[in-house]
């Protein structure tokens, strides 16, 4: 069998939501998903070589099974130019149909050869977290004894061994958005704090909340100082509420 | 109807897999149910990952669905984490289609392919608020059916079952959604009503319509119908061409990982070859052959719809189908169907250099472990159970396997089988050892994973009189398996457990008086007994103990030719002398060829229902000389 040499490689980047039930698949589900409608999209998707080809596709940060995103990226790289510049509408239309519902892409672009992988370059992801539980009724003291701590030290397991870590500098932003719910920043880097951890930091030693619905709202690079979204989305893009009553 | 998705999307965060729950196939239906149409439920008794890729539930569910007057949705055996928050909410067995209750349904299908899954059988009927025994249902209550391959010995789940459907199902749904419509719509009066009703449906069996009368000695004295339009014996059914029914038509997708997750196409259904350990073999004759031109469109369209890089080309016997070489070469040579590099598999293969050429081809992609089923360690034993792989034909696959790239591949065999001695059990260690041998000439890494089954005698095969190995005897076997290959490395063995190889043998050709136990066991939180985790013998030999049976007598004892079989009023076109024929051919050591290109035997099959083979080509495939004819018999 004869190989061509690839000669024209184009990365490409894509935004999506990931909403109602399909949240409760994994990141590896989501992954074989993106794979399959890629195929049923026949975009010229690259292989790597060797044994066991597999496509050159690269997520981001894996989002927990049963949470929901409205900020979700995937990197590809083809074979091919899909077009110079990309119809954007033109290539969701193709995705779409191999797409489970709850899967939606809302924008896709051409990314420069060279560009840091999302696994990298993401430093922070902006949360919003719904409470449950019998603390919900203190939840404004809870955010501010949070706020007003210099650390916060908690003892996780990681690869099987307890691990003391001070969390208070990956708590990035935190504000209470409702009854029973926070909008949090949370760093990723150096590593990632995650929704269920803050939860349990914010429940001190009483143990009374518990984690809601949790969504992704946005994924953050920082780029000279400021930061930015991997893939703004489009100013007539589906809007939120919308995408997700279409999940539900 | 109502949706228990609220309270089921509550409860999801708390539980394995969630994802198994949700449905959201890709070729999932959403069907609007209408009370004058009959709702069927299928439901498969063990996992998402085990059941969502069975074929046959699929075909059902396109089939119904396409109806005017059905709707058909599909359910799965939550896991136990799930379970125990279902009971402990008060929510019921669900269709992961529309998150309906099951007990919405007109009608609960269950897929029976294997026997340990008979307990959850009963958790699944139970979780739809069901009672568990069909006397106990009442006019509103779901009807309970089942289908597959088990149900050629319903017997054991009689008390549980209102009605068995037998052999291929693409026909039979449509009468007994017409039997059950009428019923349905002139007010759900009685169950005996319809199911006197059912039991006039050829191939629908139900078994609260016949007595069976015990001898002193506890074998059976008869089985007889309670009421004159009852048929004394009921007959599969046959599709007669498989072209008719290009199903599934959109094979479903799912969201999550599953067993078989691949597209499948089935390439023919039934085989001759005639190993006479093989239910599957057996019952599912004649062979019918699809054509392979549909073959191949539906390679190409469902590989472009599905987007899948895999397709599994399916049968008992996938080699044997006509022009195989064409149509696996015509697939991986397809660029058309989508991107990157499709891989063909053929999950059972038979024993020759020239299944080996087809699987190098199609596995230039992605070389995977290749597979073979010899079952037997020597000629004598393998001429016992018909399986007509000589020496040259396997060493011939195994050298033509490793000369094209492989190192590894893995053989199976069954141990316990009739008239087998120490010498053809240790024969597979032996045939292991010269496999590896050969595989050393081309590379140092070389190894062969050798794995062991016990041999399960099932109905409707030449064995069904054979009394099973014990325990002690199946784990002497695996021991002696054991020494014999503990100091070759290239050798690997696995073997399945003989205690559940016992309860699979208990059930497979156990009567009515197992109903009991089944409950018990049931009761005492057996299930998922397929799964070795949840599995323990002492429930089921307490609950045999307590129902006064004896496990040996239905395991291990032999049968008499005048025996009355727990499954004889059943048929599977089989003319019982020719079982028995074949039964003392097999101790006689003397093997049959494959009546596909050879004179007919008449076993029945063909005859008895005016069809017949529906095959391609006249003359057997090249490279094997098993059970072609092209061997020497003498008979």
């Amino acid at each position: 069998m004869t190989s061509v040499v690839a000669t024209s490689r184009h990365r490409y980047r894509i935004r999506f939501s990931k909403l109602g039930k399909i949240r409760f698949t994994s990141h590896r589900d989501v992954a074989r998903l993106w794979e399959r409608a890629l195929r049923r999209a026949t975009i010229p998707v690259a292989y790597s070589e060797g044994f066991s080809p597999h496509p050159k596709l690269s997520f981001g940060l894996a989002l927990p099974t049963g949470h929901e995103s409205l900020g979700e990226y995937l990197d590809v790289e083809v074979t091919e130019s899909l077009g110079d510049p990309l119809d954007v509408g033109a290539f969701i239309t193709r995705l779409d149909p191999g797409l489970p519902i709850g899967l939606d892409v809302q924008a896709a672009a051409e990314i420069a050869p060279g560009t840091p992988s999302l696994q990298q370059s993401v430093v922070c992801c902006t949360w919003r977290i719904g409470i449950q539980g019998h603390g919900c009724n203190q939840l404004a003291e809870r955010v501010d004894d949070v706020l007003g701590a210099d650390s916060i030290i908690v003892t996780r397991e990681r690869k099987g061994q307890h691990v003391t870590d001070d969390v208070r500098p990956a708590i990035v932003a935190l504000d209470i958005s409702g009854d029973a719910e926070v909008v949090a920043d949370l760093a990723t880097q150096p590593r990632s704090l995650r929704p269920s951890e803050l939860v349990a930091a914010l429940s001190g030693g009483d143990n009374d909340l518990g984690e809601g619905r949790v969504t992704r709202i946005h994924q953050w690079l920082s780029i000279d100082g400021a930061r930015e979204e991997p893939l703004p989305l489009p100013l007539d893009a589906t809007s939120a509420p919308h995408a997700e009553a279409r999940a539900s | 109807m109502s949706s228990i998705w609220p309270e089921l999307e509550a409860l999801l965060p708390r539980v394995a897999k969630p994802a198994r729950y949700i449905g959201c196939e890709q070729g999932a239906q959403a069907p609007e149910h209408h009370p004058d149409q009959v709702s069927w439920l299928l439901t498969y008794p063990d996992t998402y990952e085990i059941g969502l890729p069975n074929q046959g539930l699929q075909i059902l569910y396109e089939i119904l669905n396409e109806r005017p007057d059905a709707v058909a949705e599909r359910a799965y055996a939550p896991w136990t984490d799930l379970e125990a928050l279902l009971r402990e909410h008060g929510l019921p067995l669900f269709s992961v289609d529309g998150h309906r209750p099951a007990s919405d349904f007109d009608i609960l299908a269950f897929n029976l392919s294997a026997e340990l899954v008979y307990t959850n059988v009963l958790n699944c009927i139970d979780l739809a608020g069901v009672p568990v025994r069909s006397a106990e249902r009442r006019p509103e209550h779901p009807l309970v059916g089942a289908g597959g391959h088990c149900t050629y010995n319903p017997e054991p789940l009689a008390d549980f079952l209102d009605f068995v459907v037998l052999g291929d199902g693409e026909e039979v749904v449509s009468e007994i959604t017409e039997v059950v419509g009428v019923w349905k719509r002139a007010g759900r009066r009685t169950r005996d009503s319809v199911l006197l009703d059912l039991a006039q449906v050829p191939g629908v069996y139900v078994p609260s319509l016949y007595d069976v009368s015990y001898l002193d000695d506890g074998r059976i004295a008869a089985v007889t119908p309670r009421l004159a339009r009852v048929p004394e014996r009921v007959e599969k059914r046959t599709i007669a061409d498989l072209a008719e029914w290009p199903y599934p038509k959109e094979q479903l997708v799912p969201v999550t990982e599953v067993v078989h997750d691949r597209l499948n196409v089935e390439v023919f259904r039934g085989c001759t070859r005639g190993c006479r350990f093989c239910q599957a073999g057996m019952i599912t004759r004649p062979v019918r052959e699809r054509p392979a031109d549909q073959v191949r469109h539906m390679i190409t369209s469902g590989l472009r719809r599905t987007g899948y890089d895999e397709v599994a080309l399916t049968s008992l016997s996938t080699a044997d189908f006509s022009g195989i070489e064409d149509v696996v070469r015509d697939t991986v040579n397809d660029t058309t169907s989508g991107c990157g590099n499709v891989s063909v598999s053929l999950p059972s293969l038979r024993v020759d250099a020239f299944t080996v050429g087809i699987a190098a081809q199609i596995q230039r992609a992605r070389r995977t472990g290749l597979t073979f089923a010899p079952e037997a360690g020597t000629w004598r034993m393998r001429q016992v159970i018909n399986k007509l792989i000589s020496e040259e034909d396997l060493f011939g696959a195994v050298e033509s396997a490793y000369s094209q790239g492989w190192r590894r591949m893995k053989l199976y065999f069954l141990t316990g089988l009739p008239t087998e001695t120490d010498e053809d059990t240790l024969g597979i260690a032996e045939l292991a050892r010269k496999c590896v041998e050969i595989g050393r000439r081309y590379h140092t890494s070389a190894s062969v994973t050798v794995s062991v089954g016990g041999f399960v005698p099932k109905p409707f095969t030449p064995f069904q009189w054979f009394g099973q190995n014990t325990v002690a005897e199946l784990s002497r076997k695996v021991g002696l398996l054991r020494d014999a290959l503990h100091r070759d490395r290239g050798v690997q063995l696995k073997w399945h457990d003989p205690k559940a190889t016992l309860i699979e043998g208990l059930a497979s050709r156990g009567d009515r008086r197992l109903g009991p136990v089944i409950e018990t066991v049931w009761r005492r939180g057996g299930v998922f007994q397929e799964w070795s985790e949840h599995f323990d013998i002492r429930r089921w030999d307490e609950a045999m103990a307590e129902h006064g049976l004896s496990i040996d007598w239905y395991v291990h004892r032999h049968r008499t030719e005048d025996e009355v079989l727990p499954w004889d009023h059943i048929s599977a076109g089989l003319h019982k002398d020719f079982l028995w024929q074949d039964w003392r051919d097999a101790l006689a050591e003397v093997g049959l060829p494959d009546c596909r290109w050879t004179a007919c035997y008449d076993c029945g099959a063909c005859t008895g229902y005016g069809i017949e083979h529906i095959v391609a080509s006249a003359t057997p495939p090249a490279g094997g000389s098993q059970g072609t004819g092209q061997l020497v018999f003498v008979r």
